[in-house]
C-alpha cells in the first residue's frame, strides 16, 4: 500500500542526522518537522533570515515580525538567529546547510528537479528553491510517485522547465525511496518500496532508469 | 544634519520621477515599508520598476501600486498571492523579471556595494541561465549575474536614530539591510525614533551612512498573511 504523506515524511525525517541546520520547503517537506526522531538535534533554517524555527505559536502570540518563508507565524526558540536575505543565501549557496528537502513536480533519472513553472499557467516564482537546490549539500525530495492521472512524474528526462540540473540525491515518494551515490553520474537505486508494493510495480510507473 | 522627516510623503519629497527604479525591502508582507508604499501611491509617480521579492497582495503592500497601474515592471523571486498582478500580467500590461530570491538578494547586495557582477551556481541548466556569460570555475559552471542599483531604496525598519542608524526586528529584517545599500538615496521608516545614544552600537543593523531619510511613521498594520496557530496542550 502507498505511504500517506505522514509516512513519506516520517522516511524523509531519517535522513537527517544530528546536528544538522536544514531547510525544509513550503508544503509536504514542513511535515518532517513534526517526524524528527528522540536525540537527533536539528536546526530549521528559514530563508527568510531565520535560524532556529520554532513551531507555530499559540493562539494570541502571532507576531507579524516572526514567520517563515511560507509567511506562516512561527517562533523562535533560545538557539534563534536572524540574519537578512543576502547572509541567508551565503550560508545556502555557500555549501553551510547540510540539508534541504522540497517537493517537485518532476525528478529525472540524472538527478534534474522541476518544481517551479508549468508552460502556459501562470508563472508564480521560484523564490529561494534554485539557490537551496544548487547550494544545499543534500538534496532530498518528496513528491507523489505519480500525478493525479497517473502520469509520469520520476522519468527520463524532465519535461517542465528545470529548477536545478542533477541536484537530486534522494527521492522519497508515496511508493519508494531512490538514492544515487554521487552527482558524477551514478544512478539512482532502488533503495525501500512500500509495504506490498513490488519493484515492478514500480518500475512500471517509472520513466527513469534505476538500479 | 536634518536627517529625519515628518511625514513619508514629505520624506519622498523631490525623490520621485516617472521611469524610475525603486528597491524595497520586505518578505511577503513581513518588514515592508508599508507607509512609504501608501505615500508613493498618493504621489501617483509612475512606470516604476520595482525590485522588491515579493509584490504585495491585493489591496495591501505593493499591491496598492499595482492596483494604481504605478509599476511597469517588477524584478521578483515570488509573486504569488495577488489576482491583480495575474491579471495585468497575463494582458501584458506588466513587464516581469524572475530572479531565484537567493541571487536577487545578492544582486541587490553586490550593487549596494560597488560590485557590478559575480558568478552563482544558482540557475545553472535553468531558463535563468538563458543568455547569461556562463564561466567555469574548479570544473564547475557559474552563471553572471547583475548587481542592482535603485534611483531609491525603502526600507522599514524597528528602531532608528536621527543619524539613520537602524536595527529591525525578527524576520522583518529580510531584505530592508540589503535594499537600504543599494539606493541612490535611501529612505527608512522606523516604528520607534529613539534619541542619539540609545542604540547600541554593536547591535547596528544598517550604519547611518547608508540611510539619507528617516521618517516615524503611526500605526502601522503589519498585516500577517497566514496565520498559523498551535494548540496548548491540556494538562
Amino acid at each position: 500500500m502507498a505511504w500517506t504523506r505522514d509516512e513519506m515524511a516520517v522516511r524523509a525525517a531519517k535522513e537527517l542526522k544530528d546536528g544538522f541546520y536544514v531547510n525544509l520547503g513550503i508544503g509536504m517537506p514542513t511535515l518532517v518537522a513534526n517526524h524528527i526522531a528522540e536525540g537527533i538535534d536539528i536546526t530549521l533554517q528559514s530563508e527568510n533570515g531565520m535560524l532556529g524555527m520554532g513551531p507555530f505559536p499559540f493562539a494570541g502570540e502571532e507576531d507579524a515580525d516572526l514567520i517563515n518563508a511560507g509567511k506562516q507565524t512561527i517562533t523562535e526558540l533560545r538557539r534563534t538567529s536572524y540574519f537578512s536575505s543576502a547572509d541567508s543565501f551565503a550560508m545556502i549557496r555557500g555549501g553551510h546547510m547540510d540539508l534541504s528537502i522540497l517537493g517537485a513536480m518532476e525528478v529525472a533519472g540524472n538527478g534534474d528537479l522541476a518544481n517551479w513553472m508549468v508552460p502556459g499557467k501562470m508563472i508564480k516564482g521560484m523564490g529561494g528553491a534554485m539557490d537551496l537546490v544548487a547550494g544545499a549539500r543534500r538534496i532530498v525530495v518528496m513528491m507523489e510517485h505519480n500525478d493525479k492521472t497517473g502520469g509520469i512524474k520520476f522519468c527520463a528526462t524532465c519535461t517542465l522547465p528545470l529548477t536545478g540540473s542533477n541536484v537530486v540525491d534522494v527521492l522519497i515518494t508515496d511508493l519508494a525511496v531512490f538514492e544515487r551515490a554521487d552527482r558524477r553520474g551514478a544512478p539512482f537505486r532502488l533503495i525501500e518500496t512500500a509495504s506490498g508494493v513490488t519493484g515492478d510495480e514500480v518500475r512500471a510507473r517509472t520513466g527513469a532508469q534505476f538500479t | 544634519m536634518g536627517k529625519v522627516y515628518d511625514t513619508a510623503a514629505v520624506a519622498l519629497d523631490g525623490l520621485l520621477f516617472d521611469g524610475m527604479t525603486i528597491v524595497a525591502g520586505g518578505f511577503g508582507l513581513c518588514g515592508i515599508p508599508e507607509k512609504l508604499i501608501e505615500a508613493i501611491r498618493v504621489h501617483g509617480v509612475k512606470d516604476l520598476t520595482i525590485v522588491s521579492n515579493n509584490a504585495g497582495v491585493d489591496g495591501f503592500g505593493l499591491g496598492v501600486l499595482l492596483h494604481s497601474r504605478q509599476v511597469k515592471k517588477m524584478i521578483s523571486s515570488y509573486v504569488g498571492e495577488n489576482k491583480e498582478f495575474e491579471r495585468q500580467y497575463l494582458a501584458g500590461e506588466l513587464d516581469l523579471e524572475f530572479s531565484p530570491q537567493g541571487t536577487l538578494a545578492e544582486r541587490i547586495r553586490a550593487g549596494g556595494a560597488g560590485i557590478p557582477g559575480f558568478y552563482t551556481r544558482t540557475g545553472v541548466g535553468t531558463k535563468i541561465a538563458e543568455g547569461k556569460e556562463h564561466k567555469d570555475f574548479a570544473g564547475e559552471t557559474f552563471i553572471l549575474e547583475a548587481g542592482i542599483v535603485a534611483d531609491l531604496a525603502i526600507v522599514h525598519a524597528w528602531r532608528g536614530d536621527p543619524y539613520g542608524n537602524l536595527v529591525y526586528r525578527k524576520t522583518a529584517r529580510n531584505f530592508n539591510p540589503n535594499a537600504a545599500t543599494a539606493g541612490r538615496v535611501t529612505v527608512a521608516e522606523v516604528e520607534e525614533l529613539v534619541e542619539p545614544g540609545s542604540l547600541d552600537p554593536d547591535g547596528i543593523h544598517t550604519p547611518s551612512v547608508y540611510v539619507q531619510r528617516v521618517v516615524l511613521g503611526h500605526d502601522f498594520e503589519k498585516r500577517i498573511e497566514q496565520r498559523t496557530v498551535r494548540q496548548r496542550e491540556i494538562v
